[in-house]
C-alpha cells in the first residue's frame, strides 16, 4: 500500500518524524559543486568537523567554469577573479576534506546532474541531495533526489543526514503515446503548464504511465529535471529494464553478480497497485505539441504555433511587457538573437543528436549567435565520436567545453540586455540568462529550428534532411 | 544564530507573484565564497538601473518604506533556484520576515535557517496586511501571530522544530550532531 516515494523515505529514516521534530533522513549520495558549498566547508572548519562520509560525496566543477578552451599558456579563460577563486576554493576544500572531485584533469567532469548518472553513481532507491534545485534529475532512476541550501549542505557533510518533513505525494500519469514531433522537453513543459509553477509545492511527483515508460533515460532525466519548475520538491520515475540497461557497466554502479543482485532489489521499487497519493493528475500524451514558453516563468507555455494568450492578469501583462511580446499574437516569426543548447535539462547526447539532425545540411541564420554546450566531457567525447560537432560547427554554431554556461549566466556566457534567446535550459525568469535577457524555453529540436530560421520556428518544418540532400 | 522572538518593523508590499530567487539575488552575485555583504545584490535588477543608480519605482526606495524589515509578497515567493544566497541577501538587506500566500519549499527551508521568517497566510489576511503598507507591524514568533496597527492579530503556522530553534537562537546542526549514535546504528544495520 506504499508509493515508491514512501518506500524510499521509510528505508532512509534514521529517526521518524514527530510533532516536535522532523525525520532524520539518511543521504546515500551527496553531490557538490563550487557555488553552493564554500560557506558550508567554512562552517565545518569553524566547528572542527570532518566530512562524515567522503565516499558518499562526489564533487564537480560546472557553474562558474569557462566553456571556452584553455588559453595558449594553459590558463583557463575565467570570467573574472571571483569565478576563478570559487573554483580554486572548491579544489582546496575537496583536498582538505578528502572528497573525490572530477575537476579539469578528469575526463568525467560535467554538469553535476549529467555526470552523476553517467558514472552510475545515481542508482535506484537512493536518497540523493545537492545544493542545486535541479537535483530531481536523478529521480529518473527511481531515486528520491532533491535540492538543498548551503546550510543543509553543511548538515549532510557533517552528519550524512538531513532534517526533513515527509513530503506529500503527487502522481502525474501520462497515458497514451507522444506524437512523433513531441519530445520529453515538450512533455514536461506541457505538464508544468497544467500544474502551474507552484502546483507541486510540498509534493514529490511520481511520473508514471505509458508515455513515461516509453522515454529513454535521457528523456526521463529531462522530465524529472524540471519538477522544481512546478514547485515540487522532487520528481521520480520507478526503475525498469530501461534503467537497468543504462546502469549496467557504469563505473560507479555495482559490477557482475553484484549488479544482478542489485537489480533484484531495484525491481521492488514500484508503487503498490493500491497505493494512495495525496493528489493525482492525468495527462494525455496525444495532446503534447512542440511547446515553448511565452513569458517569464516556466508555467507560461503554449504550443509553438499557438498565439500568446491575451493579457488577463497583472502577472501576464508584466511577463509580456518584459518579453516584448503582444497578447493574442503568434510567437512564430519573432526575431531570435541567441540560441543556447545545453544545461542539465537538455545537454545530453540525445539532445545533441536532435540538434545535429536539424542542423545537418543547414546554416544558422547570420544574425543568430548559437552556443552548443555539452553537459559533460563524456557527452562531448560521444558527440565528437559521432561527428556531431562537425555538423554543429559547419552550420555556424559554437561548440564549447562542458558546463552550466548560459543556463544561469554565471561564467560569462550571457545573453545581452533585450536580446531574445531560445534556450533548451529550464528557467525563463527575468534576467536569468543575463541582465535584461529574454528567454524562450524549448526543446533541442525547436531551438535548432529557431537557429536556422532566425526566428521562433516550428520544428515540424525543419525535419532532418535526407542524407543525399545534406 | 541570533534568536527570533518578536520583530517590529515597517511592512513593504511587493505584489508580484512568483518572485523567484533569480530576482532576489541574480546569479552574477553568486561567485562569492562568503556570506557578508551579499545584500548589495538583493533585488539588484529591480533596485538599480543599467548605470547603477537607484530606480525610484522600486517600492523600498519610497521614503516611508526605506529600511522596511517585513515584506508582504505575492504568491509563490522564493521559487526557482535553491541558492541560500537569497535569504542571506534578504537578511543582509534588512528583511526579517516575508509574508505570502504561498512560499516555495527550498526557500522556506533556507529562510528558516537564517533568521528570515517565511509566513504563509490566506489571501484575505494577506490583503489586510498589505493594506497597512508603510505602517509598523509586529511578527510575534512566540504566539505565533502577526499584530496589525489596528490591534487585530493574524495567527500563522510554522514548523514546530524550526520555531523552537529560532526562539532559542540555536542552529539545527547541533541537534543533528547529537543523533550520532542513531546514525551509526542505522549505517551498521544497513551494512549487515
Amino acid at each position: 500500500m506504499k508509493t515508491i516515494i514512501d518506500k524510499i523515505w521509510d528505508a532512509h529514516c534514521v529517526r521518524p518524524e514527530s510533532d516536535d521534530a522532523p525525520a532524520v533522513l539518511y543521504v546515500d549520495l551527496h553531490l557538490v559543486h563550487e557555488v553552493t558549498t564554500p560557506q558550508a566547508f567554512d562552517e565545518l572548519r569553524a566547528r572542527g568537523l570532518a566530512v562524515r562520509r567522503p565516499e558518499r560525496t562526489l564533487a564537480t566543477l560546472d557553474h562558474s567554469t569557462p566553456t571556452l578552451p584553455a588559453n595558449p599558456d594553459g590558463t583557463l579563460p575565467y570570467k573574472d577573479a571571483a569565478t576563478r577563486n570559487q573554483v580554486d576554493t572548491m579544489l582546496a576544500n575537496c583536498r582538505e576534506f578528502g572528497i573525490t572531485l572530477h575537476g579539469f584533469d578528469s575526463g568525467q567532469r560535467g554538469i553535476v546532474h549529467v555526470m552523476g548518472p553517467e558514472l552510475g553513481a545515481t542508482q535506484p532507491g537512493m536518497t540523493i541531495v545537492c545544493g542545486d534545485s535541479h537535483t530531481a534529475t536523478h529521480g529518473a532512476f527511481g531515486a528520491l533526489a532533491f535540492g538543498i541550501g548551503t546550510t543543509e549542505v553543511g548538515h549532510v557533510l557533517a552528519t550524512q543526514c538531513l532534517l526533513q518533513r515527509r513530503p506529500k505525494t503527487l502522481a502525474v500519469t501520462v497515458n497514451g503515446t507522444l506524437p512523433p514531433e513531441a519530445t520529453a522537453k515538450d512533455l514536461i513543459l506541457h505538464i508544468i503548464g497544467v500544474l502551474g509553477m507552484d502546483g507541486g509545492t510540498g509534493h514529490v511527483i511520481e511520473y508514471r504511465g505509458e508515455a513515461i515508460r516509453a522515454l529513454s533515460m535521457e528523456g526521463r532525466m529531462t522530465v524529472c529535471n524540471m519538477s522544481i519548475e512546478a514547485g515540487a520538491r522532487a520528481g521520480l520515475i520507478a526503475p525498469d529494464e530501461v534503467t537497468f540497461a543504462y546502469l549496467r557497466g557504469r563505473p560507479n554502479a555495482p559490477q557482475g553478480a553484484d549488479f544482478d543482485a542489485a537489480v533484484a532489489c531495484w525491481k521492488q521499487l514500484v508503487s503498490d497497485p493500491d497505493a494512495r497519493y495525496d493528489r493525482e493528475v492525468v495527462i494525455d500524451a496525444a495532446d503534447v505539441r512542440p511547446t515553448v514558453t511565452w513569458g517569464t516563468n516556466p508555467g507560461q507555455v503554449i504550443a509553438v504555433d499557438q498565439h500568446v494568450p491575451a493579457q488577463r492578469t497583472a502577472a501576464a501583462a508584466r511577463s509580456l511587457s518584459y518579453m516584448g511580446f503582444d497578447g493574442d499574437a503568434p510567437l512564430l516569426g519573432r526575431k531570435v538573437d541567441v540560441v543556447f543548447v545545453g544545461s542539465c535539462t537538455n545537454g545530453r547526447i540525445e539532445d545533441l543528436r536532435a540538434v545535429a539532425g536539424v542542423l545537418r545540411g543547414r546554416k544558422v541564420a547570420g544574425h543568430v549567435r548559437m552556443l552548443v554546450v555539452p553537459g559533460s566531457h563524456a557527452v562531448k567525447r560521444q558527440a565528437e565520436a559521432e561527428g556531431l560537432h562537425r555538423v554543429i560547427l559547419a552550420a555556424g554554431a559554437q561548440w564549447r567545453e562542458p558546463g552550466c554556461s548560459m543556463c544561469l549566466a554565471m561564467n560569462g556566457d550571457e545573453v545581452g540586455a533585450g536580446e531574445l534567446c531560445v534556450s533548451t535550459s529550464n528557467r525563463n525568469f527575468e534576467g536569468r540568462q543575463g541582465k535584461g535577457a529574454r528567454t524562450v524555453l524549448a526543446s533541442p529540436a525547436t531551438a535548432a529550428a529557431c537557429a536556422v530560421a532566425g526566428t521562433i520556428a516550428d520544428p515540424r518544418n525543419y525535419a532532418p534532411l535526407a542524407e543525399e540532400a545534406a | 544564530m541570533e534568536a527570533f522572538t518578536r520583530f517590529e518593523s515597517v511592512v513593504a508590499v511587493l505584489p508580484q507573484e512568483n518572485i523567484d530567487t533569480d530576482q532576489i539575488i541574480p546569479a552574477r552575485f553568486l561567485t562569492t565564497t562568503q556570506r557578508a555583504g551579499i545584500g548589495q545584490g538583493c533585488f539588484a535588477d529591480w533596485r538599480f538601473d543599467a548605470e547603477g543608480n537607484e530606480r525610484p519605482d522600486f517600492p523600498l526606495h519610497r521614503p516611508e518604506l526605506r529600511g522596511a524589515g517585513i515584506l508582504a509578497a505575492g504568491r509563490n515567493f522564493g521559487c526557482g533556484s535553491s541558492r541560500e544566497h537569497a535569504p542571506w541577501a534578504l537578511h543582509d538587506y534588512g528583511i526579517r520576515a516575508v509574508i505570502s500566500t504561498r512560499i516555495a519549499d527550498i526557500f522556506r527551508n533556507n529562510a528558516l535557517k537564517n533568521g528570515v521568517l517565511p509566513i504563509v497566510v490566506s489571501d484575505a489576511d494577506w490583503q489586510r496586511i498589505a493594506g497597512f503598507e508603510g505602517r509598523k507591524i509586529v511578527v510575534d514568533l512566540e504566539a505565533p501571530c502577526i499584530e496589525l496597527p489596528d490591534g487585530s492579530t493574524i495567527a500563522f503556522e510554522i514548523e514546530a522544530f524550526a520555531r523552537e530553534c529560532l526562539l532559542k537562537g540555536v542552529d539545527q546542526l547541533g541537534y543533528l550532531l547529537l543523533q550520532e549514535a542513531a546514525i551509526s546504528a542505522f549505517e551498521q544495520a544497513r551494512a549487515a
